[in-house]
C-alpha cells in the first residue's frame, strides 16, 4: 500500500512571537514495515535553522528555529509512504506464555536489550497496582502473551468511549482509568501502563491511520488526525502492534511515524517561544491512498 | 611542661572517650595523634583570652563576608549564617595520599562508567548492571545518549562524602556527580581558618588550595579553546580566539534563592567566571551566546549549579524555566563544554554503590581502592529480603536523586512504622537503597558554651577531584562537615551543621606561591569587562539608584524627626506640612484617605505628636517597603546578586547595614531610630565612596552611576517643586540639610539662609556634587558613552536640552519662591528623568531588545 500524507500544524499567537525553537517529530521513520519514499517539510514564516538528526530511539527529528518576528508559525510535513505487508499472525495462541516472557525480560534483561528499554515507568506513565488490576483478567496464568494483549485491546475498546472532550494531553491515568473515556493517546498509555504493571515491555507509537469514510461517501479532507497506538514486545515474534482505540492488530492502514517509551518522547512538535502571549493550535493530517490520489489527478482511469 | 600537662588536662577534661567510634584527636591510650600535638601545645600555651578572641573573630568574618546557606528553596528563603568551627580537621600526608588515590580512582571509574551508558551500554549487554537502574532512572537523559566530550571527560568536578569507620578505615557513603556543592564554601573557611591561627597555618606546612582551582580553570579553559574551535569552524561569522584570548566560561546558577547561591558568588568571583542565569543566554545556530551589554557573545564553557534536566526546556525537561533552549544541541555539535555533562546525575544514586567493586575490575582492571559503606539496593529481589531482615540496623535512603525523601533509621520506627515502610520497599523496591549503620569517627570541636575546651562530635569529610586531560586532580583539603547535636547519624548543612577547614599536611615544605604562574603579555590585557550581562547592568543601574533612595530617605526621616522633637505642636513651623507631605509622597507615611487622587497637592493628615512619633517609628523599622528598613531590605537583594561584582569592603559595609536593622529591639523609640539613621547615612556615604574610588570605571559602573544621578535628579526635582510652594516666609535650613548642603552655604553666607542663594546652590552651582547641575552633566557625560559604544540608545539629547535651559535661566527673575519658569522647568525635568529610566530599561536591560538585534559581532 502507498499513501500520501499531509500534516499541518499552525500556531497562532495573539501577540508576536520573537524567537521560536521546536523540536519536530513528523518525519516517518524506516523499518521494516515501512518506507518513506519522499519527506519534505515546509515552514512558514522560513525556517532560519533546520536540522535534520536522531533522537536515542532511532527516530528522525528535527531542531527549527524561527528568529522572524511572527504571529502565526505553520509547518507542513508531507510523505510519501510504502506500507509492507506484515505477517499474519493467525494464531496469537502461539506465542510464549506471557509470564515465563515477563519473567525472562526481568531476569535476563542483557539478552533482551531493545525490550529492557521500554519495560519501565517513563515520564507519563508510571505502573501502580489499579493498572495491574484492570489488566488482570485478560493475563491468567500461562496464557500466550499476544493472546493476553489482543484481549486486553478488546477490553479497552468496549469498556472505554472516546471522548475528545474528556481529557488534554495532561490527563492523569488514573483518571483516564477511572472515568472511562478519551482519545487514542489515553487509551495507548492506559495500554502501555497495564502491560508494564505485568512486567512487560510495550512502547508507544505515534503516527497516522487512514479512517475508512462511511460507504458511499468521499473521504473527508482533513478529518485523518494524528494517531496512537502500542507495540509489545514478544520474543520470536518481535514488536507487535495493536491498537486499543480501533479494536484491531495493526496492519497496512496505519502509519509509523515514531516510537518512545510514551507521548512525551515522541510528541509531533514541542518547544519554547518567546513573547507571543496566548496561543492557539490547529492540527490537520490528511491520508490518501495513493490509488485514490492519481484517479483524481486523472493519471488512472 | 608541668603547666602545659595542667593545661592540656583541663582543655581536654570535657572531650568523651568513645568506646565505638574512631577518635581522630586520641589515640587509644589517650595520648593525642601526632598530627594534633602542635595545635593542642599552641592552645595549651597562650592566654585563655586568645582562643575566645580568635572565636569572636571567626564569628565576624563569618558574618561579614555574608557567608549564608539558604535553608529553604523559596522566595521568603531563610539566610543562615555559615557555622564554622574555630578548629581545624587536620589529616597527615601519609594518611592523605590514599585518600587521594582512591578518590582519583573512583572519579575515573564513574567517568567510565558514565561515557559507556551515554555510549556504547556495554554495562547492559555484558549484564554488569541491571537495566532498571539505567532505564528505569529519571536521571537517564536519553537525548544526551552519544554526545562526544573532548578527552572523553564527562565528569568533570567530582565530589565524594566520606567516613571514618571504628576500626580507622575510609569509607565512601555517596557520590556527588551531579554539580557538586561545597568547594567555595571550602575556599572561604580556609581564608578564615587560615587566619585565625595564621603561624600554627605556615608551621604546620599545610597544602594550600589555589593550585586545584588554577588546574580546574586550566583545564576548562583547555577543552572552551577545543569549542571556540568548533564554533567558529562551522560558523564562519565567528572569528576564532586569538592568541592569549580566553574561551568564556561562565557559572550557570538556579538563582539568588538556591540553597548554595552564595558559595556559588564567591566561585565566581574567586575563578574570575561570569555568574549567569539561564535567562542570560541564548542559542543560535548551535552555538550558546551570553546576553551582553555589548551584544551577544559565544560561551565556550558552562559550569553548571543547575541540575542537568533543568538545563534545556527544549530537549530535556519542558518545564524548566531556568534552563537554555537548545542547549543539548549544542553540547551535541561540541561547541560548548557543559560541566559537569548533561545526564550525569545519573549516577548520583546510592543504588549503584553495591555494583561499583565488579566494575571497577571490569573498567579499570584494578581493585576498589575505598570501600563503600555496605548498601543493597532493593530493586534487586534478594537484597530486598536481606533488608527488611535486617531493617533495625539499617537506614533507608532513596535510590534516585529524584526521589526527594529523607533518610529513615530502622531502629527508630515503632513496629506500625515499620510495617509501613516494609509496605513502601514492597511497592517500589527499585526507588530504595539500605546503607549499613557505621558509626562514624569523632573529632575536636571548640565548645563555645564552656570557658575553655573541646569537645567530641562525629564528623565526615567531602573531597574534591576535577578532571584535568591528564586526568583528576584532588584538592588537598575538603568540607568537614560536623553532625548536628547529639545524632551523629546525620551530617547535613541543611539541618544546621557546622563546618570545619580541612588542614592537609605536606610532605615537604610548601612554597607560599603555590599558583601556577601564568605569563600574561601586553596583547592579552583586558581593559573592559566585555561580558557583562544584561540582567547585571540592570541590577547595577537599581543599586546606584537605591543606595542613593536610601541615603535621602534617612535624611528625610532624621529632617521630620527633628521637626517631631525640636517644636511642639502649637509652635511648629510652617514648613512642617511640606516635610510631612515629602514624607507622604515617598509612601513613608500614610496620606489622608479623603483626599483626592492628585498626589501633588496632599493635603497631610493632621495628626497628634504620638501618632507623629508611632508613624515615623514605623518608616524607619518596619518590614515593608517603602519604609527605610524595607528600603535597605532591596538594596541587600541587589547587592546579593552582583555578590561577585563586589569587593569583600563593600559587602562588608551592606552586610552591616541590613544586619543593624534586623537587630533592632522590639519596640525602638525615637532616639533609637535617630541612632540608626545617622548609621544608615553613614554607612551610606561609605558605599558612595567605594563607588567612587573603589570601582573601575567599566560600562557596569556607568550604569551605576547613571542609576545614583537620575535617583537624586528625580529627588530634587520632587523636593523642590514643594519647596517652591510652600509658605514664602518658611525656613530653608531643612532644605539645605535634605541636600546634605549646609555645611557649603555656611561656609559661604552667614546669614539665614534666603531663597536666591539657597537656589543658586542647589541648581546652578557647578561644584556642588548635590546641585542639579552636577547630575545633569554627569547624566549626559555616561549617557553620551553609552550611546557612542553602542551605537546610540543613550538618550543624552534631552538632557543637553535641560542643562541649556537651566542655563540660560536669569538667576535675579527665575531663582525665586513661586518661580513659574522654574516650577515649569523642574517638571519637565521630572518627566525626562522618568523616561531615560524607561528607555534604557528597554534598550538595554530586556532581553528581547537584544534578540530581535541578533548579530554575531
Amino acid at each position: 500500500m502507498r499513501y500520501h500524507v499531509l500534516h499541518k500544524t499552525q500556531y497562532d499567537y495573539e501577540r508576536t512571537a520573537t524567537l521560536s525553537q521546536q523540536l519536530l517529530h513528523m518525519t516517518p521513520r524506516d523499518f521494516q514495515y515501512q518506507n518513506c519514499h519522499f519527506h519534505q517539510l515546509t515552514v512558514n514564516p522560513l525556517a532560519n535553522e533546520l536540522d535534520r538528526t536522531f533522537d536515542y530511539f532511532g527516530n528522525i527529528i528535527h531542531h527549527l528555529s524561527v528568529f522572524t518576528p511572527h504571529k502565526t508559525l505553520i509547518v507542513e510535513s508531507e510523505s510519501n509512504i510504502e506500507l509492507l505487508p506484515r505477517p499474519v499472525l493467525p494464531d496469537l495462541q502461539h506465542s510464549s506464555p506471557w509470564d515465563i516472557v515477563k519473567h525472562r525480560l526481568n531476569q535476563q534483561g542483557a539478552n533482551f536489550a531493545d525490550a529492557a528499554a521500554y519495560l519501565y515507568d517513563s515520564p507519563n506513565v508510571s505502573c501502580n497496582s489499579k493498572l495491574a488490576a484492570y489488566a488482570l483478567p485478560s493475563f491468567n496464568a500461562g496464557r500466550p502473551l499476544l493472546d493476553a494483549a489482543y484481549d486486553l485491546t478488546q477490553r479497552i475498546y468496549k469498556e472505554f468511549e472516546f471522548d475528545p472532550e474528556a481529557t488534554d494531553v495532561a490527563t492523569p491515568l488514573t483518571e483516564v482509568l477511572e472515568g472511562k473515556r478519551g482519545v487514542c493517546q489515553d487509551f495507548a498509555h492506559l495500554m502501555i501502563g497495564c502491560l508494564r504493571s505485568m512486567g512487560l515491555s510495550c512502547r508507544y507509537v505515534s503516527g497516522y491511520i487512514l479512517t475508512t469514510p462511511p460507504a458511499g461517501r468521499e473521504r473527508l479532507i482533513g478529518a485523518d488526525a494524528s494517531h496512537a497506538w502500542v507495540s509489545v514486545y514478544c520474543p520470536t515474534y518481535g514488536w507487535v502492534d495493536f491498537d486499543p482505540t480501533n479494536n484491531c492488530l495493526v496492519n497496512n492502514e496505519h502509519i509509523t511515524v515514531a516510537w518512545g517509551r510514551d507521548f512525551s518522547d515522541v510528541s509531533p512538535m514541542r518547544g519554547v517561544v518567546l513573547g507571543g502571549g496566548k496561543q492557539s493550535l490547529d492540527v490537520s493530517v490528511t491520508v490518501t491512498p495513493v490509488f485514490d490520489q492519481l484517479k483524481l489527478t486523472g493519471l488512472v482511469a | 611542661m608541668l603547666y602545659a600537662k595542667h593545661m592540656l588536662n583541663s582543655l581536654l577534661s570535657r572531650y568523651p572517650r568513645s568506646q565505638t567510634r574512631h577518635d581522630e584527636l586520641l589515640e587509644t591510650s589517650g595520648k593525642p595523634r601526632q598530627h594534633w600535638q602542635t595545635l593542642l601545645e599552641t592552645i595549651e600555651h597562650e592566654p585563655p583570652l586568645q582562643m575566645r578572641q580568635r572565636v569572636d573573630a571567626v564569628r565576624r568574618q563569618v558574618r561579614e563576608n555574608g557567608v549564608t546557606y539558604n535553608v529553604y528553596a523559596d522566595t521568603k528563603g531563610v539566610q543562615r549564617p555559615w557555622d564554622l568551627d574555630v578548629l581545624p580537621f587536620i589529616l597527615p600526608h601519609e594518611e592523605w595520599a590514599q585518600i587521594e588515590a582512591a578518590v582519583v580512582q573512583r572519579a575515573t571509574l564513574i567517568n567510565a562508567i558514565l561515557n559507556d551508558i551515554y555510549g556504547p551500554q556495554t554495562i547492559l549487554s555484558e549484564g554488569l548492571l541491571p537495566p532498571s537502574l539505567i532505564h528505569g532512572h529519571a536521571g537517564f537523559l536519553r537525548p544526551c545518549h552519544g554526545i562526544q566530550h573532548p578527552d572523553n571527560v564527562a565528569l568533570h568536578t567530582y565530589a565524594v562524602d566520606l567516613a571514618r569507620s571504628p576500626n580507622g578505615r575510609w569509607w565512601v557513603v555517596a557520590d556527588r556527580t551531579q554539580a557538586p556543592s561545597g568547594a567555595g564554601y571550602t575556599l572561604e573557611n580556609r581564608q578564615v581558618i587560615a587566619s585565625a591561627f595564621p603561624e600554627l597555618f605556615r608551621d604546620l606546612n599545610i597544602q594550600r588550595l589555589s593550585g586545584y582551582f588554577a588546574a580546574m580553570r586550566d583545564s576548562l579553559n583547555h577543552w572552551g579553546r577545543l569549542c571556540a574551535e568548533k564554533q567558529s569552524q562551522a560558523n564562519p561569522q565567528i572569528p576564532p580566539l586569538s592568541q592569549g584570548e580566553q574561551p568564556l566560561t561562565v557559572i550557570l546558577t538556579p538563582g539568588p534563592y538556591n540553597e548554595t547561591y552564595h558559595e556559588q558568588s564567591y566561585l565566581a568571583g574567586y575563578l574570575g567566571f561570569p555568574l549567569v542565569q539561564g535567562s542570560d543566554m541564548t542559542v543560535r545556530n548551535g552555538v550558546v551566546w551570553l546576553k551582553t551589554l555589548s551584544g551577544l557573545k559565544p560561551v565556550h564553557v558552562i559550569l553548571r549549579r543547575l541540575d542537568d534536566d533543568f538545563c534545556d526546556p527544549l530537549e530535556l525537561n519542558a518545564d524548566s524555566i531556568l534552563g537554555v533552549a537548545g542547549l543539548t544541541d549544542a553540547a551535541r555539535r561540541g561547541n560548548v563544554l557543559v560541566a559537569n555533562s548533561l545526564g550525569s546525575n545519573l549516577l548520583q544514586s546510592g543504588a549503584l554503590l553495591g555494583f561499583l567493586p565488579s566494575l571497577c575490575n571490569r573498567f579499570l582492571g584494578e581493585s576498589l581502592l575505598m570501600p563503600s559503606v555496605a548498601t543493597w539496593w532493593c530493586g534487586e529481589p534478594q537484597a530486598l529480603e536481606t533488608v527488611i531482615a535486617n531493617l533495625g540496623k539499617l537506614v533507608i535512603k532513596p535510590a534516585f536523586p529524584q526521589i526527594r525523601e529523607t533518610p529513615i533509621f530502622g531502629e527508630d520506627l515503632t513496629p506500625a512504622q515499620r510495617t509501613a515502610l516494609i509496605t513502601k520497599l514492597r511497592t517500589n523496591p527499585q526507588n530504595y537503597v539500605a546503607q549499613e549503620l557505621v558509626q562514624i569517627s569523632q573529632a575536636p570541636v571548640w565548645d563555645n558554651n564552656s570557658s575553655h575546651g573541646i569537645k567530641a562530635l562525629a564528623v565526615g569529610l567531602r573531597v574534591y577531584a576535577c578532571a584535568t586531560p591528564q586526568g583528576y586532580v584532588v584538592m588537598p583539603g575538603g568540607l568537614t562537615r560536623v553532625a548536628s547535636g547529639l545524632d551523629g547519624r546525620v551530617i547535613t548543612m541543611q539541618r544546621g551543621g557546622t563546618s570545619k577547614d580541612t588542614w592537609v599536611t605536606a610532605p615537604a615544605a610548601v612554597s607560599s606561591l603555590s599558583l601556577v604562574r601564568r605569563t600574561t603579555s601586553s596583547k592579552d590585557l583586558v581593559r573592559d569587562n566585555t561580558h557583562l550581562s544584561s540582567r547585571m547592568v540592570e541590577n547595577l543601574f537599581w543599586f546606584g539608584r537605591y543606595t542613593v533612595r536610601n541615603n535621602h530617605t534617612a535624611r528625610l526621616l532624621r529632617t521630620a524627626i527633628h521637626y517631631l522633637l525640636e517644636f511642639s505642636p502649637e509652635h511648629r513651623a510652617v514648613e512642617w506640612p511640606t516635610v510631612h507631605g515629602l514624607c507622604i509622597w515617598y509612601g513613608l507615611m500614610p496620606a489622608d484617605d479623603d483626599e483626592g487622587e492628585d498626589e501633588y497637592s496632599l493635603a497631610p493628615p493632621s495628626l497628634s505628636d504620638e501618632e507623629i512619633e508611632l508613624l515615623l517609628i514605623a518608616a524607619v523599622f518596619s518590614d515593608e517597603t517603602p519604609s527605610l528598613a524595607g528600603n535597605i531590605q532591596q538594596l541587600f537583594q541587589l547587592a546579593f546578586n552582583l555578590r561577585e561584582r563586589l569587593s569583600t569592603d563593600n559587602w562588608r559595609i551592606i552586610n552591616q547595614m541590613a544586619q543593624s536593622f534586623s537587630t533592632a529591639s522590639k519596640q525602638p523609640n525615637l532616639t533609637e531610630a535617630l541612632a540608626h539613621l545617622d548609621d544608615t547615612t553613614t554607612s551610606l556615604v561609605t558605599l558612595a565612596g567605594f563607588t567612587l574610588d573603589g570601582m573601575t570605571r567599566d560600562q557596569g559602573w556607568r550604569f551605576l552611576s547613571i542609576g545614583r544621578r537620575i535617583e537624586r535628579l528625580q529627588f530634587l526635582c520632587t523636593l523642590l517643586l514643594r519647596a517652591l510652594t510652600m509658605p514664602p516666609q518658611s525656613n530653608l535650613d531643612w532644605l539645605l540639610e535634605l541636600t546634605d548642603s549646609i555645611v557649603t552655604y555656611r561656609a559661604r553666607y552667614s546669614a539665614q539662609p534666603e531663597w536666591l542663594p539657597v537656589l543658586d546652590l542647589l541648581l546652578m552651582d557647578e561644584n556642588n556634587p548635590n546641585a542639579m547641575v552636577f547630575q545633569l552633566k554627569g547624566l549626559i557625560k555616561y549617557l553620551t558613552q553609552i550611546s557612542t559604544n553602542y551605537q546610540g540608545g543613550g538618550g543624552e539629547g534631552r538632557f543637553i536640552q535641560r542643562l541649556a535651559e537651566l542655563r540660560a535661566m536669569d538667576p535675579d527673575v527665575v531663582l525665586n519662591h513661586g518661580s513659574p519658569q522654574l516650577i515649569k522647568w523642574l517638571n519637565e525635568t521630572y518627566q525626562a528623568s522618568i523616561a531615560i529610566s524607561d528607555q534604557l530599561s528597554l534598550r538595554f536591560f530586556s532581553y528581547s531588545g537584544i534578540q530581535q538585534e541578533f548579530q554575531y559581532s
